[in-house]
């Protein structure tokens, strides 16, 4: 899951170095921190958070086999 | 996206160098002359060495390519890309393997997502015109319009019926053309978009 959401966000940044994705679990949900560069922050967010609502869907459809909630945090 | 610079004697040189450095064909970089060599005075004082930046040609195409097979199988399933020609201003990758339902999701949702994902990283770096992707898996792009055709047509029916307008459920702009379309010689049929998106319905009403 953690390296979804990296190869996800490393394709659409400029800055790949400074992709971080963290993982955490709470009360059976896992939750993946996202940390990009700031100038980046508007290419994993995209107009009206579109950009993240595709990072999320395509995550939550790979968890959907994996019979997992997960939550994508994208922090600055 | 590889990229090195060097200096030679001239800029043959230095561009053969960077080659076998990169281990690449010429046709697959660009090349660019930082600095021209200069003989000097005499070949000897002020002489100066060529120095080139050799970089790796990004193609979008493949790059779009490798990234649907890389989230693909970070997913959990193994798939092939097929990249169609070109067709109306669109191009066409077709993912191709066994049980791609995980990639397609509840009506499309997940191939939506893939497919507007792919269109930023073909758009990427591009310096040409800007690539349009058309993403498909199990031929859902098709069974997906015969559906919506039906759909319409049925819902047409209703409304002649009763002569209620109908409200349909929230699509995306491709999906509700495929309705306006279907519907557009219907002459007692009128169709418009309301709300916003991503939640923009179709309504099909009796023409006024």
């Amino acid at each position: 899951m953690k390296e979804l959401v990296e190869t996800l966000a490393k394709a659409l940044v400029d800055d790949v170095e400074e992709v971080k994705v963290t993982s955490r679990e709470e009360n059976d949900v896992l939750i993946l921190e996202l940390h990009v560069a700031s100038p980046d922050m508007g290419k994993i967010i995209g107009k009206q958070g579109r950009i993240a609502r595709a990072i999320r869907t395509v995550v939550r459809a790979a968890a959907v086999r994996k019979d997992k909630k997960v939550i994508v945090d994208i922090v600055q | 996206m590889k990229s090195i610079e060097i200096s030679a004697r001239s800029v043959e040189e230095a561009v053969k160098m960077a080659l076998e450095e990169l281990q690449m064909k010429e046709n697959e970089v660009n090349v660019e002359v930082l600095e021209e060599p200069s003989k000097g005075f005499l070949g000897i004082l002020g002489s100066k060495m060529a120095r080139v930046k050799v970089t790796e040609k990004v193609d979008p195409l493949k790059n779009t390519r490798k990234f649907l097979e890389d989230i693909a199988e970070k997913m959990g399933v193994i798939v092939d890309v097929v990249v169609k020609p070109e067709k109306g201003g669109y191009i066409t990758m077709e993912l191709v393997g066994d049980d791609l339902g995980i990639l397609i999701g509840r009506r499309g949702d997940t191939l939506d997502a893939l497919q507007y994902l792919a269109n930023l990283v073909a758009n990427k770096n591009n310096l040409g015109a800007r690539l349009k992707i058309i993403l498909d898996a199990e031929n859902y792009r098709a069974r997906r319009e015969e559906t919506l055709i039906k759909l319409a047509v049925r819902m047409a029916d209703k409304v002649k019926k009763t002569g209620r307008k109908i409200v349909l459920e929230p699509m995306n702009p491709q999906e509700r053309r495929i309705i306006h379309t279907a519907l557009q010689h219907e002459d007692q049929i009128d169709t418009l978009s309301e709300g916003e998106e991503p939640f923009r319905k179709v309504v099909i009403s009796l023409k006024s």
